[in-house]
Order: structure tokens, then sequence, then C-alpha cells
């Protein structure tokens, strides 16, 4: 049987370019190779006019573009790799083995740059908690982040879990990692040379996960099941013994160029480097070692077995390359080398299967513009549903507390392990996960947000939204955010009102990195998250990543005393548009979400960092998911001491439940109140007396009842 | 005096306890696990956590295989201290250095969280930096770390106070509720009958810096390690 462009994926106008580019028809290996390096995972075909616009350079910034992570400065000769990865699709399929990849394969990008991964983050978005999607992806795939990363010894200091019904049959598993590099010593995909021998390092090729970048980037079928063999299985015993072989062979200055094997394997590998290299390569795909008898060069070139490196290394080197192979228990091979021309030859038992330029392939997919249309309901999302004044607070604040989304999710991220490699400062469980790098004597501070709701009920301002989040998080903490990466996750960009909604969030998101300069320098972009019975809420991860002095003080998002000030800084009012209390009533949380006062954010990013080094508040943190009720709630419950706050009756609603715009809630010990409002003073930024931390209740609330809400899980 | 760390593929705790050794002022080399001596100046090796071999295989399993175990055989014959911590507790049990076993979690799950110990006595030189009865914290992380024996090596455990730490509550209170994993009498450390070889699922090296101690107890884990090198032999 034939292969045809379809079979491969590929749009008919994409064919079309292909055989133009190649001047015959192409041939089979050909087709998959462009149906996989053309798919949207690994070209961003459909995005990438949109986000060539993110601010890319700052202060902090090194570079990142056209490489496997960004890179910030942290001083002393070292700098800081990072990214953000999805991996919906696979773990749609198989929980356990999708998120575990997921995990592995965002590693081997920081390792990559010749980096050591030294912090992990998951960004999870399951459907409602008992429905039986839900039941059958989320228990797995907890335990695949934990079965990972706790192997390979990486620790895990935090993230983001949240449900919706649009989660349902498309769950999101997105995966971050962060890493030291000494900066001398940086790997680049771009470094390699004619006459460069190009190896495969690691794991045998078998036949998991062919093509399965062209699986991420088609909605899922009915019964996916047939799917199966386009998942990956993870080893993470090869992946602990992958990075320290690695590592070693970065010390002694063993690699010219590296790119790590992900989507796409070989192919999309090699073809990467000769494209950004300026290289020509000759493979020999029967050379790469494989763990199966009888593959055929296009499942070899195409296969994403995991746990594997392609590098560019020289000639003289191999023999000492393979002797510290062995010692990590390691298999390399030699597949090929590279030349000083522009052609990308792949051969198959010494026949030419494929015959293409490598910037065709690996740098170039024909762009796609799908049509934008503002959703006709657009104005209805953001017309308020309810009453704006409550008379009972407490059975909404328990059914907040109590909420998948909202409650202790302890339990959870106690499998992971947050210590290993003794740097984590604080772990998960709070919203800025802090490790320190020793050798540039600083702390790293972590955020990571993702708000599904609010991008959908105001595209723009949600957006916008979270990365203010990340920042106004960081900057309460101490930290000086120095740049962001982010996890697209949409559904279908076919969809004119769809493509609306993702354009519409890529500009928040843009003006926000804009407005507070912080560059974007790495990112990823996962489409086609629906099924027939849902399509997902547009939903944007952002991490942002800050910097402090490892000596100066970090302020702590929890402790509070007897007897010590409760301030509200900000706004008094909170925004009703996708907020957790709106959700309690409709699916789709309607309700207005005001613009950002870029001024006052700029205001407080220094006022927080002022007071965290000042040591003018006993904690502080941002006024996040459930509002301002729900954030002293557990404050009492965290400290098991009741706040003595005067009750408001009118106009309480976006007091107690709003949740957009600027607002942190901060513990100030009584002789320090006075500097504390001072603080504020010069700024526009308004601070409000709450009360007292005392007693056993919040307003009429029992702390046991708080308790009882939110611990429902442990 | 230095103290040894033995590192075996997929061992993930191996630099966390030479940085810990560092920061308490003495020196701690590693050990690959194909050598096949421990250098005569050797005060302590510590057997490091993580998962040797992907722990595919029961843990520890295959590290008890390992070259250097036969070293560390002969080293704990002579006398020589030997520290398993977590991973490292599980390749001791399955050379049997020490008795019992390390089973599944009691909830099947990975655990990871500080957890507070109560001292069961003053072992000379393990615990010789701690009065009796008090309470430490240290770290746990594991999947495997349900400490098993039958109830007569568990008798015998208690008569020769071979048992030097168990899971307790802040206030030191041992029940089931507090236990982690659904260790055998709360057991989380036990030493040989010698009392020279020493296992351990919760991690001391993760508690020796205050900086990176979750404000829970800082530095609760820096005697043991200076009881060890101080205490003469």
């Amino acid at each position: 049987m034939t292969v045809t462009y379809k079979d491969v994926g590929l749009f008919k106008h994409e064919y079309q370019a292909l055989k133009e580019h190649v001047g015959r028809e192409p041939s089979e290996t050909e087709l998959y190779l462009a149906g996989v390096m053309w798919s949207e995972h690994c070209s961003y075909k459909s995005t990438r006019s949109l986000l060539k616009q993110f601010p890319k350079t700052g202060k902090y910034v090194l570079g990142g573009e056209g490489e496997n992570a960004g890179v910030v400065n942290l001083g002393g000769g070292y700098g800081l790799v990072f990214k953000v990865e999805s991996h919906n699709h696979p773990s749609a399929v198989e929980p356990y083995q999708g998120a575990a990849t997921g995990v592995g394969g965002i590693i081997r990008d920081i390792l990559a740059m010749g980096a050591r991964p030294v912090a992990l983050m998951d960004g999870l978005c399951f459907g409602e908690e008992n429905h039986k999607e839900t039941l059958r992806i989320k228990s797995p795939v907890i335990h695949g982040v934990g079965g990972y990363g706790n192997c390979v010894g990486v620790p895990n200091i935090g993230g983001k879990t949240t449900h919706h019904p649009c989660f349902n049959h498309n769950p999101l598993v997105n995966a971050f990692c962060a890493g030291v590099v000494k900066l001398d010593q940086m790997v680049s995909a771009k470094t390699a040379k004619a006459d460069g021998v190009i190896m495969v390092l690691g794991a045998a090729t078998g036949r998991d996960g062919i093509a399965g970048a062209a699986f991420a980037s088609v909605e899922l079928d009915q019964d996916n099941r047939d799917d199966r063999p386009r998942i990956q299985v993870g080893d993470p015993f090869a992946e602990k013994q992958l990075i320290e072989c690695f590592l070693e062979l970065n010390e002694r200055g063993l690699i010219i160029a590296a790119q790590d094997m992900g989507a796409a394997g070989v192919i999309s590998s090699s073809s990467e480097v000769a494209a950004v290299s300026n290289v020509g390569m000759k493979i020999h795909l029967d050379q790469v070692h494989t763990r199966e008898q009888g593959m055929t060069g296009w499942e070899i070139a195409l296969s994403e077995s995991q746990e594997r490196f392609l590098l560019i290394v020289d000639r003289s080197n191999i023999e000492i390359i393979t002797e510290i192979a062995d010692k990590w228990e390691l298999n390399v091979s030699v597949i090929g080398k590279c030349y000083d021309d522009k052609k990308f030859e792949l051969y198959d038992h010494g026949q030419l299967v494929a015959d293409v330029a490598p910037d065709i392939i690996g740098g170039n997919a024909p762009i796609i513009e799908w049509d934008a249309k503002q959703p006709k309901d657009y104005a209805n999302r953001q017309k308020i549903q309810f009453d704006e004044n409550l008379q009972d607070l407490q059975e909404p604040l328990l059914k907040l507390l109590s909420s998948s989304s909202l409650r202790n999710h302890q339990k959870l991220y106690q499998q992971y392990d947050g210590m290993v490699q003794t740097n984590t400062i604080q772990g998960a469980g709070s919203q800025v996960g802090i490790i320190r790098v020793e050798p540039a004597d600083v702390a790293v501070g972590f955020v990571m947000e993702v708000d599904p709701l609010k991008c959908y009920v105001h595209p723009k301002n949600g957006a916008a939204g979270v990365v203010c989040s990340t920042i106004r998080a960081l900057s309460i903490a101490g930290f000086e955010p120095m740049a962001l990466t982010d996890g697209i996750n949409h559904p279908s960009p076919e969809k004119p009102e769809q493509f609306w909604e993702l354009s519409q969030n890529i500009a928040g998101l843009i003006e926000a990195c804009t407005k507070l300069q912080c560059p974007v320098v790495s990112g990823n972009v996962s489409l086609y998250n629906e099924s027939p019975h849902s399509r997902i809420l547009p939903s944007p991860f952002v991490v942002t990543v800050g910097i402090k002095s490892l000596n100066d003080p970090y302020l702590s998002e929890w402790d509070m005393k007897h007897d010590d000030a409760i301030y509200l800084v900000g706004d008094i009012y909170g925004s009703m548009g996708g907020s957790h209390y709106a959700a309690l009533y409709d699916d789709f949380a309607a309700g207005e979400i005001k613009d950002i006062d870029w001024k006052k954010e700029q205001q407080f990013m220094s006022v927080a960092r002022h007071i965290a080094h000042n040591k003018l508040a006993r904690s502080g943190k941002q006024i996040m998911g459930g509002g301002l009720l729900v954030s002293l709630a557990k404050l009492c419950i965290h400290n098991n001491i009741g706040c003595d706050i005067s009750a408001k009756n009118d106009d309480n609603l976006r007091f107690y439940f709003g949740e957009s715009g600027l607002r942190a809630l901060y513990v100030v010990k009584q002789n320090d109140r006075k500097a504390f409002e001072a603080a504020f003073a010069s700024s526009d930024i308004d601070c409000h007396f709450l009360g007292i931390a005392s007693g056993d209740r919040l307003l009429d609330v029992p702390l046991d009842a708080l308790h009882k809400a939110y611990d429902k899980d442990c | 005096m230095t103290v040894y760390v033995l590192t075996f593929p997929g061992s993930n705790c191996d630099q966390d306890a030479v940085k810990a050794i560092h920061y308490l002022g003495y020196r701690a080399e590693i050990l690959w696990h194909q050598d096949t001596c421990i250098p005569s100046d050797a005060r302590l090796v510590i057997v490091p956590g993580g998962f040797s071999w992907g722990d595919y295989l029961r843990c520890g399993a295959m590290g008890a295989i390992s070259p250097i175990i036969t070293a560390l055989k002969r080293y704990a014959q002579d006398g020589g201290y030997v520290l398993g911590i977590c991973n490292g507790f599980q390749i001791l049990c399955e050379a049997k250095l020490l008795e019992g076993t390390l089973l599944r979690n009691r909830e099947q799950d990975f655990i990871a969280r500080p957890c507070y110990l109560k001292v069961e006595n003053q072992k000379k030189p393990w615990l010789s930096g701690y009065v009796k009865n008090q309470i430490v914290n240290f770290p746990i992380a594991h999947h495997d770390g349900c400490f098993w024996a039958d109830d007569a090596t568990i008798e015998r455990l208690e008569d020769n106070h071979q048992i030097l730490l168990r899971y307790c509550n802040e206030e030191g209170q041992i029940d089931e509720l507090i236990n982690p994993n659904g260790s055998k009498k709360n057991i989380a450390a036990i030493c040989n009958a010698r009392g020279n070889v020493v296992g351990m699922m919760p991690h001391p090296e993760r508690n020796v810096d205050p900086v990176i101690s979750w404000n829970i107890l800082a530095g609760s884990g820096a005697p043991l390690f200076h009881g060890i090198m101080e205490t003469m032999q």
C-alpha cells in the first residue's frame, strides 16, 4: 500500500510545498519525515507568527531562541536554563507513561544545554473529580510524575493542580524543569561542524512512540486505544545514567553539539541540528542501536524511544566517549557525519531513502494563518449572574475550601520528593518554590500558574492576569522576576472562534510581559486538545522565575501569630469573572474581568520587595483562587488561629470572593505596623487594616469547620 | 579521617551526603560501586539513598551484589562504621548486614515529608550527640520503607537496644496514626548486634544545614554525624 500525504497528517498545500522543495514526487520516508516535522507539535506552524511578538530580551536573558530552552544569568559564571512542556495527548491515552515521559522529556531539554537539572514543577488540569475518566487518569498521572522525578533525583518543588469538566476527556499534563549551567560549558545545537561525527547516546531504539508528535497534533479519537503504540515508555534509571554520563562528557569537553531526541526522535534531532548549525548530514539509519529486529528505516527515524541523545563529536574522541558511556552502562552508536553542504541524506542499508534540505525539514514548515472571529457569546461571558450581596458567607466559604481545586493537595504533592539535592528552601504547598544555587550565591524562586476560566471569560485580560499573578507572588516573597516560560494549551486552531481566543491569550501574555519587563525565554504550544465530547478552555501555563541574593530574607506565605495585624493590600474588590465562586453556580463562571492597572502593578513589584527585604511583615500572600475569604481561611487553618475581622455586609460578594485584580494579604507584627503602612504611602496602592489574629473563628465560622472542609483528602 | 560515600548507578543522595559532611567540616569522598576496597582512613562509610539500578528488581537487591559490598562486608567485620540511608538501608538488608526487610509503604504510595523521630537510647557513637527520648526531625522520601521482621526478631532487636529511632509525633507520642509507612513498632532505624552497622529510612543529611531545614527542628541531623566523627573509639 502506498502512503499518501493524508496518512502522515499533511495538508494538501504542505504536500505541494514538499513536492516543490524536493523537485519530484516525495519518497515514502520523506513523506513520513515531513508529516512529523511539519506537525503542529514540532513546527508551531499555527502560532509562530503570534509568538514572534513576545519580548525576548532583558537584563538577565542570555539566550534561548533556537535552543532547547531559555537561559538567564545568575551571576558568578552560572546560568539557569528552564522550560515548560506539555504531554497532554499521551497522558490521556496512557496516564502513567504519558506523565512520566513528559517529565523525562523536559529534563532532557534542560540537560541538552549542558545544565544539571535542579528543579521540577508539574501543572495538571483534570476533569470533575468523580468523572470516570478523571478516576482513570488522575492517580496514574500523579504516580507517573512522581515515579519518574523521584527516581532521577530532581526535586519537585511545586506546581498547580486544577479541575474543570472541560478536562474530563482532555487532561493537561505540563512539566517544568530548571537546570544550572556553568556558562563557559553551555552546550548548543547550533555548533555542529563539518566532519563532526554523529552519535546516538542512550537507550536502544524500539518501536514505541512512532510518530507521536503527529499524534499530539490532532484531536483525540473517540476510542484512542489504537493509539497505544504511539505512546513512549519511560525508564527513569536510564535517564539518571544519561544525566551523569552527558554531564561527564561535557565536563571533559567532548561534546561539539547536542540535541535531545524528543518528538520524532533521530529525524527531528538531526535535522534540527543540521538546520540551526548550517551543515549537511549523511545518516545511516541501520547503524542506530535498536532493541527490536527488522525495524524499517522510517521506523528507526521516527521512533520516540526515550532517554536518548544525539551528539556531534570529534572523530578522535569516539573511543573515550564509548568508555565513559560504558561506565554509565549506556550504549552509543556512530550513525553518520556532518558535511560542508546543505544536503540532508538518510540511508537505510546503503540505500538513499530521503534527500532534502535540512532547513525545509528542521526549520521552516509552511506557516498557516487560521481565521479568527470573536465568539458570539463573548459579551455574555462577562455578565455577572448573581446577587452582589451575600447574607450567608459560611456555606460558599466551606464549599470553596473543600472544592477539588482549592482544598489541601498535600496528599498529592507528598508523593514527590521535594528535598533531594538538598537545595530546596521552600517546597510544594506554597505559591513560590525556592531553591538555592550555591555557586552563584543566589536563591531562585519559581511560580507556576494557570487559570482556564479567566482565560476563557476574557482571554486577553485573563492571560495577562496569569502573568501578573506569578510576578506578584514572586515580588511578595522578595524576588526580582527575571523571565518566564509559557506552555500554551488550546483546542483546535482551525475553528475561527477558538483561534481568536488563542490570539487574544497570546496578546494578553505579550502585553503583561512587555509592561512588567519580564521576557519570554522558552515555551511550548499544544493545540488540538479536544475530543468528540468536549474541548478544553484556553489554558496557558506560565512559570516565572525570580532571583534574590542568598543572604536576603524571603517572606513566608504562611506565618501568623496571635495578635498580629492583618492587612488587605491593593484593590478592595476583586473581579468575579472566571472566579471559583462563579464556577460554583455556572461551569463557565461568567462575570467581568477588569483591565489591569500597569502603573499599580509596577509600583507593587517594588513595594512588595521592599517589605520582604526589610522584614516589615511576618508573612504575605497574593489573594488567588477563592478570593479574600478563602485566603484568610487558609492562613487561619495553617496556624490554627482565628481572625477577628469585622463583617462587611453590603456589596460584599466581590470583597470576599472576587479574584482578579491586584490584591494581597499581609500579616504584620504590631510593632511593625507603622513602618508597614508607610511603605505604601508614596504609592497608589491602598492598604486596609482588616483585623487581628485571635480567637478560634473566622467571622462566624469555627476553625474546626474550616479544617474539616480544607483537609477533606488528608 | 574520611567519610566515604558509595555511589551506585541510580544513587541520587550520594552528593547530598558529601555536601552535608563537608558542611559539618569533615572530609568526604565518593567510592564507585566497582571499587574493591575501603581506604584505611575511613571513619564511616555511607550507603546513600536513591534508586540503585532503578529499583526495578527488589529494592537494594542489585546494589547488594556490587563489588564494593564485598569490601564493605570485610570492613564491617573489622568493626568499621557503616550507615545506610533509605536505599542504603535496603541495600544493607539485602546484603544481610542488617536484619529485617523493607516492604512497600502501607498506603502503597511514595511518601516524601519531614518526620518527627524519637531517639530511643544513646547507642555509641551514633546517638551520643542526643539525649534519650529527644525528638529530632529528618525527612523521609521513599516508596518501600515499611520495616518488617518476624516477632521474635523484633523482640530481640528491642531487648538488645538495636532500635535507634522510631516515628513519633511532635510531642514524642508513638502510635500507628503517626506511622508514615506501616513499619513494625514504628521502627525508623536499627543497628546490627555489634552496633557498628546502622540503617535508617529517614534522611539525616537533609537536616544538617538550617537553610534547607524548612524550619522544622533545624539542624537536628547534625549531632548524628558529629557523634560518629567525634566519639573516641
